[in-house]
């Protein structure tokens, strides 16, 4: 029982990092309308921006997961900039398709320019925190709580600045908030800012707790748009409650399923969702 | 010798190139006509080569079958087993939203990657299943690849010409009908859901087909082969490239950018030899920024659709449907 228990720890704490990937997710298809096929292929930026700052300039933790996040953030910019927005006008699919080559050509560069090899931030052993018989490392509880941090700050974003309510209102009815004079622009200039920051937020957490390599963010993927679908695609907080049942659904599999299946574990939720359930648990967009 | 190396290169080359073809054909059935993102290709692409060399192998103790059968029963394998999956996956997903339908067949596709490596009792796991026997090796002493070649060519052409022919059925004409507006389709009373599956079932089968090509091309296969890459993301360049919805278009655009992935290969081994397992990497990145750069400046493709034109003319004005200037003169 106590391992089922430490399981759902571990659960959680995948969970988090999945909730920060489907939120982006969520907010882009939400706000821009495109399915983010990169999303997964950022967070692996995010995480090699991380290992930079560590492994070369010498950050302690926090301080290389703020330089990762304004590496992203750029990156995602600069993205947008060079492809995304020359196809503004084109249809959802034509977008998707466009964000399947980037995902391809983020992953290659990601290999080009770091090689294809683990690497890992921390070398050696740190000992585990003891609770009530429960492991957890020091690295997972600051996962925990940066997700939850973060979540609250997009909270207050979303819902107290000015910029935030009109990304609400973007998401609700883009020409009824062109009319009302909202600077769609810069909407989407913030959107990927936010999108960008917690995709390296997830990616410096998933390779402060395994190990860094190209493919590390395209094999959440899956897992990620499975929570977004799961909570409701578009719906940011069913978007967190989808992560962290994906998160803990597939750690708990392990006892019954060979761990070599645990990716999949989070799509065949996905698919029963799809035929019980085609629009989420919170309702979401459609 | 020179020469025997380039022709042996060239009958390798078209070789591959028509086993795209094929791929190609298949995702034009799906995306070209109907408009159904499958990005799950190399799934179906793996399913007809496992299904042709677990019936056409000798029997084997390493993996399920070895039924020792003849192509012909492979070929039909690899049909039936595509075209049951793709029924199911359709039965699920397309009546959602696109977007839906991508990531369900990608999960499809990693799922089944997933178990081609682990299963090991059933599919050989990583070692793949070895020898799988060439069909009419005999027919030319000594020129089982040009005989090979051949098949793959005639693959091609029978595969092309029942897509063209298809392209001028009224099927098909619903299916682009479904593409451009689908509600404009069911308001007519078509059964839209049961159009989209049909298209989703042929246009799998086809990559079914490629399947069963490739697995008695390379006569061994293991689940490296059907990575997104190579059996997703070319085929999807490829079509688009070429043309969506235009059959010619796919043949064409399979070999130029199979003609463009292999000078790359070409170019990236000029690099010093530290960069090898970096050269691999650079491929795909150009391959990737190529699609963005067609996307951009030539959605169309380099032969674009061209429909066919409506039977007895453009019609009495009055029974051409009505376009916002019509609505504006009446006004």
């Amino acid at each position: 029982m106590l391992y089922v228990v430490q399981l759902v720890v571990y659960g959680i704490v995948l969970g988090s990092i999945i909730s920060l990937g489907a939120i982006g997710v969520s907010l882009v298809y939400g706000i821009l309308g495109f399915s983010h096929f990169a999303h997964g292929d950022m967070m692996t930026f995010g995480a090699y921006f991380g290992f930079f700052a560590i492994a070369t300039l010498g950050f302690p933790l926090p301080l290389a997961l703020l330089f990762a996040v304004a590496a992203t953030a750029i990156l995602a910019l600069v993205i947008d900039r060079l492809i995304y927005r020359k196809l503004r006008k084109a249809t959802p699919i034509i977008m998707l398709i466009s964000t399947i080559g980037v995902s391809f050509m983020l992953q290659s560069a990601a290999q080009i320019i770091w090689g294809s090899d683990n690497q890992v931030y921390q070398q050696g052993i740190v000992l585990p925190y003891k609770f009530l018989g429960l492991r957890l490392q020091p690295v997972e509880l600051f996962i925990i709580i940066g997700s939850i941090v973060l979540v609250v700050l997009l909270h207050l974003f979303l819902h107290s600045t000015k910029i935030g309510k009109a990304m609400r209102a973007m998401a609700d009815n883009v020409s009824l908030s062109q009319i009302t004079g909202i600077n769609t622009e810069l909407v989407v200039i913030w959107t990927w800012i936010i999108a960008g920051t917690l995709a390296a937020a997830a990616g410096v957490f998933l390779a402060a707790d395994t190990q860094l390599n190209p493919r590390i963010g395209f094999n959440l993927l899956l897992p990620i748009f499975a929570a977004a679908i799961l909570g409701g695609i578009g719906d940011l907080y069913g978007a967190i409650i989808g992560g962290i049942i994906i998160g803990i659904v597939q750690e708990v599999s392990t006892i019954v399923i060979d761990p070599g299946y645990k990716p999949a574990v989070g799509f065949v939720i996905m698919v029963v969702m799809l035929i019980v359930r085609p629009y989420g648990i919170m309702g979401g967009k459609r | 010798m020179h020469l025997t190396g380039l022709v042996s290169y060239l009958i390798f080359f078209f070789s591959m190139a028509g086993i795209y073809a094929v791929l190609a054909l298949g995702l034009n059935v799906q995306w070209g006509y109907t408009g159904e993102t499958n990005i799950g290709v190399a799934g179906f692409f793996a399913i007809g080569a496992y299904a042709t060399a677990m019936l056409t192998t000798p029997h084997s103790t390493e993996y399920f079958g070895g039924f020792n059968m003849p192509f012909i029963v492979g070929v039909l394998g690899a049909i039936v087993a595509c075209a049951v999956i793709a029924l199911v996956i359709g039965l699920i997903t397309l009546k959602l939203r696109g977007d839906y339908l991508a990531i369900a067949t990608i999960g499809i596709a990693e799922t089944l990657r997933l178990y081609l490596t682990n299963a090991t009792s059933v599919t050989g796991g990583v070692r793949g299943i070895a020898g799988i026997p060439q069909p009419l090796s005999k027919l030319i002493p000594g020129g089982a690849s040009l005989t090979f070649l051949l098949l793959v060519v005639v693959t091609v052409a029978i595969v092309y010409l029942a897509s063209q022919r298809l392209y001028r059925s009224p099927w098909v004409r619903v299916l682009r009908a479904i593409r451009s507006n689908e509600d404009a389709v069911l308001a007519s009373g078509k059964n839209v859901l049961r159009f989209r599956i049909e298209s989703f079932v042929v246009g799998s089968v086809v990559m079914g087909i490629a399947g069963a090509l490739y697995a008695t091309f390379t006569r061994f296969i293991s689940p490296e082969a059907f990575d997104p890459i190579y059996g997703t993301f070319l085929v999807w360049v490829m079509l688009i490239a070429g043309g969506s919805g235009n059959n010619f278009g796919a043949v064409g655009g399979a070999v130029i950018i199979w003609a463009v992935w292999s000078a790359t290969d070409y170019v990236t081994s000029l690099l010093p030899t530290a960069w090898d397992t970096r050269a691999a990497a650079m491929r795909i990145f150009l391959i990737g920024l190529l699609l963005e750069v067609i996307l951009i400046l030539r959605p169309q493709g380099i032969f674009p659709e061209r429909p066919p034109k409506p039977i007895g003319g453009e019609g009495p004005p009055s029974l051409r449907t009505a376009t916002p200037e019509d609505t504006a003169e009446e006004n």
